[in-house]
C-alpha cells in the first residue's frame, strides 16, 4: 500500500480516546513525565461522557455515615456476583479520593448547605449491606458528565499533554503478542499516521450503536474493542448489555436516574407504582436491570401506556419546581425538546433503552489487557479503560453512577501502572512493514468498495437484529435465529458499497469503519449470549430464567475471526485485594 | 459606491437536484451547502427532494436519512443526538444552532444548510475550529490555587450558583460565528464561546488567579471588541447569555 504516505511518530504512551477515562489518563501520564499522545476521532469535549447526567459514586459521606465497603457490596450485588472482587474494591476503596481530585480540578460539583459537595441517592446504593437508600451519588445537577469531561480537558491542557484530534484510529500494531502502538487516519488532511509507543491505552468506550434504539452517541462504535478483535484478543462478557430503564419513548434520550433519585416514579396504564410489587424495598430505586424487566414486563402484560400501549410514565410533576429547577435542568430541557413534555405538569413518557455495555477488552484491576493462554496472562504493552474495558467492576449489571467513577479510578490506575513499566524515551522497535499492510489493505479494500449494498443499509439490518434477538428477555429460540441473522449483514460486505473515495473528512468511510468495527462485537454479543444458558444481570434468558453459579460463575471470552467466534470462559476472581474487607459470597439478590 | 464581491472560487453555485423517488405526498427541500477539498472546484449548493412523512423530527434526522438513504457523501459533524456534545452546530435558514435540537418543523419553507459562518471550511458542513480551540486554551481554563488539602473546596450555594449559566457551555461555536465582531477580527478577539469560559473561571469562588486572569483579558482586541451586538446571546442553542458574561467581566475591569 505504497500509495498512502505515512506520518511516523514516537511516544512513551499513546491513549486512544479522549473522554472522562482516556483523559484522566492522559493528566498522570504527563505529570508522570512521560511523552503521551491522546488520539481522538471527535473533539474531547464532544466525547460521550458529556452525555452522563446523574452523578459519580464515592463513599464521601457527605450526606450521613457512608463505607467504601458498602458501595462495595453494592456493587458486587448490582453486578449480580459476576464482578471481580478484587477490582471492585480497588474502585471504590480509590473512589473518594478520585472525586476529591476532580472538584480540586475544579469540576463544578452542587453543594450542600455547607459547601461540601451535594451526594444524591442513586439506584441500588445502600447504606449497611442493603439495609436503606443512602446519599453516595456526588452530583454537578444532572449535568455530571459534562461538568467532568470539560474540566478534565482543562486539565490536560495544563499538562500540555499532545492531542491527535479528528484522527481515526484503525488498527493496533502488534508484534509477538505484544502491542506496539497503533495506526490511525487523519480525518484533516487524509495523511495515514503510524504511533509506536511502549504502552498503548484503549479508552474508546461502548459499542451502543450494535442496537436501533440506544441512549449512545452516533460516536460509541467501540473501535478498540474491534481493533482489540482484529489482533487476536478477546472480548469478555459482551451478552451484558444494560438497557436504562428511563430513554424518552420514540426518541431514546437519556433521562437520567437521578430523577427517581430525586424523588421520581414510574406508572403503568391503571396508575399503579408497579416497582413497589417488584422491588417492595428499593421501589423505583432497584437497580437499572430490574426497573428495566419490570417495565418490560408490565408492557408485555398489557399495563403500557400510550395507542400501542409500549411505554411508561415517569413522573417528577409532585416535586417542587425550585427542586427541578436545580437539580434537574437538563431532564426539563431534554423532555421539552424530545417529548414535548413540561415536566412541572406532566409525567415523561420513557421505555427502557440500550445505554452501556458492562462487557469489553478484559483487564485487571491495573488496567492491563488480560487474554488466556492455559491460564490468565496479561498483553504486554496494552491497556484498556473505562466502558472499552471489562475490570470487571460492573460485572452482569452495572450500578448508576458507578460508570464516571470507574473512569476516573482506572484511568488513573493506567497511568500510574504505565509509569511503573515504561521509562521516559526509551527506545522503539522497528514496525515490520507486513503489519502496516495488513493493516492498510483492510482500509483501501473498504474506501474501495464498489458493490452495491450501502453501509446505512447494512447497519440497520444489524441494529434491527440486535433489537429484536437480543433485547431485555431472551430464549433460546430467538437467541438461536440472532446468532444466524446476525452474520447476514456481516456477510453483506463481501458486496459493500462506498461512494466517497476522498481522504479527507470522507465520513461515508468513516461509517463503514465504524459498521466494520460493530458488527464484530454484535456478532460476539450475540454468540456470547445464546451461549450463557442462566439468567443474571442484564443477561435474563426466559428458558433460564435462574442464576446458575455452579456452570455460569464465569466471564464469557470471545475471540472472533470474520464471523467465526470462539468462545471460553475464566473464573471470576473470588477474592478481595486486601484484608481490608471479606469477600462477599454470592447471595440471592433481592431489592 | 464600492461594489464587494465574493472572490470568484468561493462563489456558491447551483449544485446536483435529487429527486423524490419515494413517490411521497409529502416532499420538502433541502439545499445543503458542498465542498470538496479534493476537487478543484467551487462550493455548490446540491438540492435533496425529502419524504418528510418517514422522517423524525430534528435537522439533523433530516440529514441522516439524506445521508443514509440518499447520498451518503454529504459530510457533516455529529455524536450525541441531543444537544450536549455541540458537533452538530450550523446554520439553518440564516441561523445558527444544533441541528439535533433543532425541530425542521420551526423552520419556514425550503431549508437551507450552511456550515458555521465566517469559518474556513474543511468540507460540506464541517468547519474548522481550531483558532476558536487555541483561544480556548489561553484563557487556561483550570482551577487555580495553592490550598493542598486531602479534603474538598468548600463553596457556598451561592459561590456554586454563580457558575450556573456559565459551566453549561458545550462548545458549539454557534456564538462566536455569529458574532460580527468575530468574523472581522476572529485572530484576536477571544469571541463570545471563549469569554464566556473566561469568565466561568474568573468568577470562580475557589480560584485564586482572578485578578491575573482579569489582567490577561483586559486588552482591546481580545475583549473589547465586543460591541454588545447581542447576536451571541441570541445564538446560543443552550439558552446562555455570553453577552452578559462579557459585560460582566467589563464591569469587573472598571470597578477594579
Amino acid at each position: 500500500m505504497s500509495a498512502y504516505k505515512i506520518i511516523d511518530h514516537e511516544y512513551d504512551v499513546v491513549v486512544l480516546g479522549a473522554g472522562g477515562s482516556g483523559l484522566r489518563a492522559a493528566v498522570g501520564l504527563s505529570e508522570a513525565g512521560l511523552k503521551t499522545a491522546c488520539v481522538s476521532k471527535v473533539f474531547p469535549t464532544r466525547s460521550h461522557t458529556s452525555a452522563a447526567q446523574g452523578g459519580i459514586s464515592a463513599a464521601l459521606g457527605n450526606m450521613g455515615e457512608d463505607d467504601w465497603r458498602w458501595h462495595m457490596y453494592d456493587t458486587v450485588k448490582g453486578a449480580d456476583w459476576l464482578g471481580d472482587q478484587d477490582s471492585i474494591e480497588y474502585l471504590c476503596k480509590e473512589a473518594p479520593a478520585a472525586v476529591l481530585e476532580l472538584e480540586k480540578y475544579g469540576v463544578p460539583f452542587s453543594r450542600t448547605d455547607d459547601g461540601k459537595i451535594y451526594q444524591r441517592p442513586f439506584g441500588g446504593m445502600t447504606k449497611n449491606y442493603g439495609n436503606e437508600t443512602v446519599q453516595r451519588t456526588c452530583a454537578a445537577a444532572d449535568r455530571t458528565g459534562h461538568a467532568i469531561l470539560h474540566t478534565l480537558y482543562g486539565q490536560a491542557l495544563k499538562h500540555n499533554t499532545e492531542f491527535f484530534i479528528e484522527y481515526f484510529a484503525l488498527d493496533l500494531i502488534m508484534k509477538d503478542g505484544a502491542c506496539k502502538g497503533i495506526i490511525a487516519w487523519n480525518l484533516n488532511d487524509g495523511t495515514i499516521h503510524r504511533f509506536k509507543s511502549h504502552t498503548t491505552i484503549i479508552a474508546t468506550g461502548g459499542y451502543g450503536k450494535v442496537y436501533y434504539s440506544a441512549t449512545s452517541a452516533h460516536t460509541c462504535t467501540g473501535d478498540g474493542n474491534a481493533m482489540a478483535l482484529r489482533a487476536g484478543l478477546p472480548l469478555q462478557d459482551m451478552e451484558f448489555v444494560q438497557f436504562h430503564p428511563t430513554g424518552i419513548y420514540g426518541h431514546g434520550t437519556l433521562i437520567s436516574e437521578g430523577v427517581r433519585g430525586e424523588g421520581g416514579y414510574l406508572v403503568n396504564s391503571k396508575g399503579e407504582r408497579f416497582m413497589e410489587r417488584y422491588a417492595p424495598k428499593a421501589k423505583d430505586l432497584a437497580s437499572r436491570d430490574v426497573v428495566s424487566r419490570s417495565i418490560a414486563l408490565e408492557i408485555n402484560e398489557g399495563r403500557g401506556i400510550g395507542k400501542e400501549q409500549d411505554h411508561v410514565h415517569l413522573h417528577i410533576d409532585h416535586l417542587d419546581p425550585k427542586v427541578i429547577e436545580e437539580r434537574l435542568p437538563g431532564i426539563s430541557e431534554a423532555s421539552k425538546l424530545f417529548a414535548n413534555v413540561d415536566v412541572t405538569k406532566e409525567p415523561i413518557p420513557v421505555v427502557p433503552t440500550v445505554h452501556y455495555n458492562m462487557g469489553g477488552i478484559p483487564t485487571n484491576y491495573k488496567a492491563e489487557v488480560l487474554t488466556l493462554n492455559g491460564s490468565e496472562k496479561t498483553v504486554p504493552g496494552l491497556m484498556a479503560i473505562g466502558e472499552a474495558a471489562c475490570v470487571s467492576v460492573h460485572g452482569a449489571n452495572r450500578l448508576g453512577s458507578n460508570s464516571l467513577i470507574d473512569l476516573v479510578v482506572f484511568g488513573r490506575a493506567a497511568a500510574k501502572r504505565a509509569a511503573e513499566l515504561v521509562k521516559p524515551g526509551l527506545k522503539h522497535d522497528e514496525i515490520n512493514k507486513n503489519e502496516t499492510d495488513r493493516c492498510l489493505d483492510r482500509f483501501d479494500k473498504l474506501r474501495n468498495s464498489e458493490g452495491s449494498n450501502p453501509t446505512s443499509e447494512l447497519r440497520l439490518s444489524m441494529q434491527k437484529t440486535m433489537q429484536s434477538k437480543c433485547a431485555v428477555f431472551r430464549t433460546e429460540k430467538t437467541l438461536k435465529e440472532g446468532v444466524d441473522e446476525i452474520r447476514k449483514p456481516y456477510d453483506g460486505m463481501d458486496s459493500l458499497s462506498v461512494k466517497d473515495k476522498s481522504l479527507i473528512f470522507n465520513t461515508d468511510l468513516v461509517e463503514t469503519l465504524e459498521f466494520d468495527n460493530l458488527i464484530r462485537q454484535a456478532i460476539t454479543t450475540m454468540d456470547s449470549a445464546y451461549h450463557r444458558k442462566e439468567s443474571r444481570g442484564a443477561h435474563a434468558r426466559e428458558d433460564f430464567p435462574k442464576r446458575d453459579d455452579e456452570n455460569y460463575m464465569q466471564h464469557t471470552l470471545s475471540w472472533c475471526n470474520g464471523s467465526k467466534t470462539k468462545i471460553n470462559y475464566r473464573p471470576v476472581h473470588r477474592s478481595t485485594l486486601t484484608n481490608d474487607v471479606q469477600y462477599f459470597p454470592p447471595q440471592e439478590r433481592v431489592y | 459606491m464600492v461594489q464587494l464581491n465574493l472572490p470568484t472560487n468561493s462563489k456558491v453555485e447551483k449544485g446536483k437536484y435529487y429527486k423524490d423517488k419515494t413517490g411521497s405526498k409529502n416532499i420538502r427541500k433541502i439545499n445543503i451547502y458542498r465542498w470538496d477539498p479534493s476537487k478543484n472546484e467551487n462550493p455548490r449548493l446540491d438540492t435533496y427532494e425529502v419524504d418528510m412523512d418517514n422522517c423524525s423530527s430534528k435537522v439533523l434526522d433530516v440529514l441522516n436519512k439524506i445521508k443514509n438513504e440518499i447520498d451518503p457523501s454529504i459530510a457533516y459533524r455529529r455524536s450525541c443526538a441531543h444537544g450536549v456534545c455541540g458537533s452538530c452546530a450550523m446554520n439553518m435558514n440564516g441561523k445558527n444552532g444544533l441541528a439535533c435540537t433543532k425541530s425542521h418543523s420551526e423552520l419556514d419553507g425550503d431549508i437551507d444548510i450552511y456550515p458555521l459562518p465566517h469559518l474556513k471550511v474543511l468540507k460540506d458542513l464541517i468547519g474548522d475550529l481550531s483558532t476558536l480551540y487555541k483561544q480556548y486554551e489561553s484563557v487556561e481554563p483550570w482551577l487555580k490555587t495553592s490550598k493542598v488539602s486531602d479534603k474538598e473546596n468548600i463553596q457556598s450555594k451561592n459561590d456554586r450558583a454563580k457558575l450556573d449559566g456559565l459551566y453549561e457551555c458545550i462548545m458549539c461555536a454557534c456564538c462566536s460565528t455569529s458574532c460580527p465582531s468575530y468574523w472581522w477580527n476572529g485572530e484576536k478577539y477571544l469571541g463570545p464561546a471563549v469569554l464566556l469560559q473566561a469568565y466561568r473561571w474568573i468568577i470562580d469562588s475557589r480560584d485564586e488567579d482572578r485578578k491575573e486572569r482579569l489582567k490577561k483579558v483586559a486588552d482591546e482586541l481580545k475583549l473589547y471588541r465586543c460591541h454588545t451586538i447581542l447576536n451571541c446571546t441570541n445564538a446560543c442553542p443552550k439558552g446562555l447569555n455570553p453577552a452578559k458574561a462579557i459585560a460582566e467581566i467589563k464591569k469587573m475591569l472598571a470597578t477594579a
